[in-house]
């Protein structure tokens, strides 16, 4: 059975403009992906631990000592706005 | 005479250090056939003839006072555009990163750069490295030298295409489900995908963290080993990059298949495998037989939900890794009245459909109410995947498969069905989701003259075995055959 999706929802969290023609069209295909998907679910896993990384990881150290880092002006001059030392974007607050 | 830019890297490194050749001669006769290939075949993004001559020169004063910097040296090499490379422009494929120039380079051109290896470019693929077909770039489809009307498959595709055709002598690819090793069988070449962590992901755009691995795509098993031996190490810039031992690789690539154990999946082998591809590998087993390797089948039942699996976890990376394009800091930016507004028009505008589909599908597996049905479901089947691998490993040294089901297919022919497109990846997909090592050999071509790949797998680590056996089919099935494309010779009207 095809699953239902609220594709507004997931757009707007995915941080996506789209036309309701585009959330119509990506909701029947995600439906169908999805719907591809819930084989997973029929596999019987009670007591199996998920699988996050496929190595035993532990934490990474490196000694504290300063090191360089990029270029401030070089890395700047790839943002699509930027004022002075800043990445600029338009108004995040609401108001004044 | 050969031409230099059909050259084995083996045969390429001894005509430069016999004098043979320089690397100026031999990087523009690979930028000579680039010149004929391109108009046909799309490889490549960024063609940087004036890098290449340079890096050439400068490699041909290294040779002339004695410096040899390793096996690589004035070798012409490509990589796909999802390595950052400092100066040059890296889009990934995708339209929101039109004109973006690195500040660095990835740890892996770090060292091709010491090495003296001279980048010819930057080879196309799927947008982000998602798709099978390297349909999905926005900046046009590449096309497979073996016939121009097929896909080179991929992601890599722009890689395999190029060192089939001979615009380069091997390339640098990424693998998140098969899109070094499906490329490579759909081209006729060697790709491998190293163990997860062997070699450092710096500077890699990273797609899905837990299954992305750089590796190489070559004409042959030992310029793969040469290629990856270049490359591969520990790296402080990536924590999840590997702290032992590299595995010695070219030193066991003569000692034949003798006593190894091989077992072919059953469930990768059989139902949905194009019969041509699947009579090519028992005729290559039935020859790997002979050479004294014993053959049995093994059965790995969670495989065959593998594709279910990577199709929820893969998504569900990218949809965190992707959350970085959003027009702050670098690529493209579609005005709008607040910072939210604007995020959303330009990731609208600069992502195309596949990635979207993604990203979506990723954020809908992660979002709350869905997250322990969907991607913790996913997970857990990932570790009963990790299992069968584990099983099958007590009782065989390497395993094998076909790498694609089918051949090349036409370009568009799975372009509207995401789910036929998601299938060409079902025999590759299941080695990512454990980590380890595998390998894509060409055994032969079907009767439309399109090349059929060999897939091999060894656990973590098991570089060594894969290689070998790698190596020794290469030696029994002797595939020598070179697409009609791969010339210099300007042709038509």
């Amino acid at each position: 059975m095809p699953v239902d999706i609220d594709i507004a929802k997931v757009a707007r969290l995915a941080r996506i403009a789209l036309s309701d023609e585009e959330l119509e069209l990506y909701g029947r295909q995600l439906g169908a992906i999805l719907e591809h998907a819930e084989r997973v679910q029929a596999l019987p896993t009670e007591g199996v631990e998920p699988t996050s990384h496929p190595l035993p990881m532990t934490n990474a150290f490196r000694d504290d000592e300063v090191t360089g880092s990029l270029d401030r002006d070089v890395v700047l001059c790839q943002a699509p706005e930027a004022e002075g030392p800043y990445f600029r974007v338009p108004r995040i607050l609401e108001g004044e | 005479m050969t031409d230099p830019a059909d050259l084995t890297i083996t045969a390429a490194a001894a005509a430069l250090r016999g004098g043979e050749i320089t690397s100026v001669e031999l990087t523009e006769a690979v930028l000579r056939r680039a010149a004929v290939t391109e108009a046909q075949l799309h490889a490549y993004l960024t063609l940087d003839q004036t890098g290449a001559r340079r890096a050439a020169s400068d490699a041909d004063a290294d040779f002339a006072a004695g410096r040899d910097r390793g096996p690589l040296q004035g070798i012409p090499l490509a990589l796909k555009d999802n390595l950052c490379t400092r100066g040059m422009e890296t889009t990934a494929g995708s339209k929101i990163l039109a004109g973006y120039v690195p500040p660095y380079d990835a740890t892996i051109v770090t060292k091709l750069r010491d090495g003296g290896a001279v980048i010819l470019g930057k080879a196309n693929l799927d947008e982000f490295a998602m798709g099978s077909s390297t349909e999905n770039s926005a900046y046009g489809a590449t096309r497979n030298p073996w016939d121009p009307d097929t896909v080179p498959g991929g992601s890599s595709g722009g890689a395999a295409a190029a060192v089939a055709a001979g615009s380069a002598l091997g390339a640098y690819g990424s693998d998140t489900g098969g899109s070094i090793r499906q490329p490579a069988s759909l081209c006729g070449i060697v790709g491998m995908k190293p163990t997860y962590g062997l070699v450092s992901r710096y500077g890699l755009i990273a797609f899905a963290s837990s299954l992305d691995q750089i590796g190489p795509l070559s004409r042959t098993v030992q310029d793969a080993a040469t290629m990856l031996e270049a490359v591969a190490g520990f790296d402080i810039h990536d924590a999840t990059s590997y702290r032992g031992e590299v595995p010695d690789i070219s030193g066991s690539l003569t000692a034949g298949v003798k006593g190894m154990r091989l077992g072919v999946v059953k469930e990768l082998s059989g139902e949905g495998i194009d019969p041509q591809v699947a009579a090519a590998m028992w005729a290559t087993l039935d020859a790997l037989s002979d050479a004294g390797a014993e053959v049995v089948e093994v059965s790995m039942p969670a495989t065959e939900y593998a594709l279910s699996a990577y199709y929820l976890i893969a998504p569900a990376e990218c949809s965190a890794n992707l959350a970085r394009f959003d027009g702050v800091r670098y690529g493209l930016r579609v005005p709008g009245d607040t910072v939210e507004e604007m995020m959303a028009a330009t990731r609208a505008e600069g992502f195309g459909p596949e990635v979207i589909r993604r990203v979506l599908l990723g954020t809908y597996a992660l979002s709350a109410g869905y997250y322990d049905a969907f991607y913790g479901q996913a997970q857990k089947v990932r570790t009963l995947v990790r299992d069968d691998f584990r099983r099958a490993y007590e009782q065989v040294d390497v395993l094998v498969s076909p790498t694609s089901p089918t051949t090349a297919f036409p370009i568009g022919a799975k372009a509207a069905d995401p789910i036929a497109m998601y299938y060409s990846d079902v025999c590759t997909l299941a080695l990512n989701l454990a980590g380890h090592p595998g390998m894509s050999v060409p055994v032969g071509l079907d009767d439309a003259g399109l090349p059929i790949g060999f897939q091999l797998m060894a656990p973590a680590l098991g570089e060594e075995p894969l290689f070998r056996v790698g190596a020794e089919i290469e030696r029994l099935v002797g595939f020598d055959a070179r697409p009609a494309l791969a010339t210099s010779e300007v042709t038509g009207p």
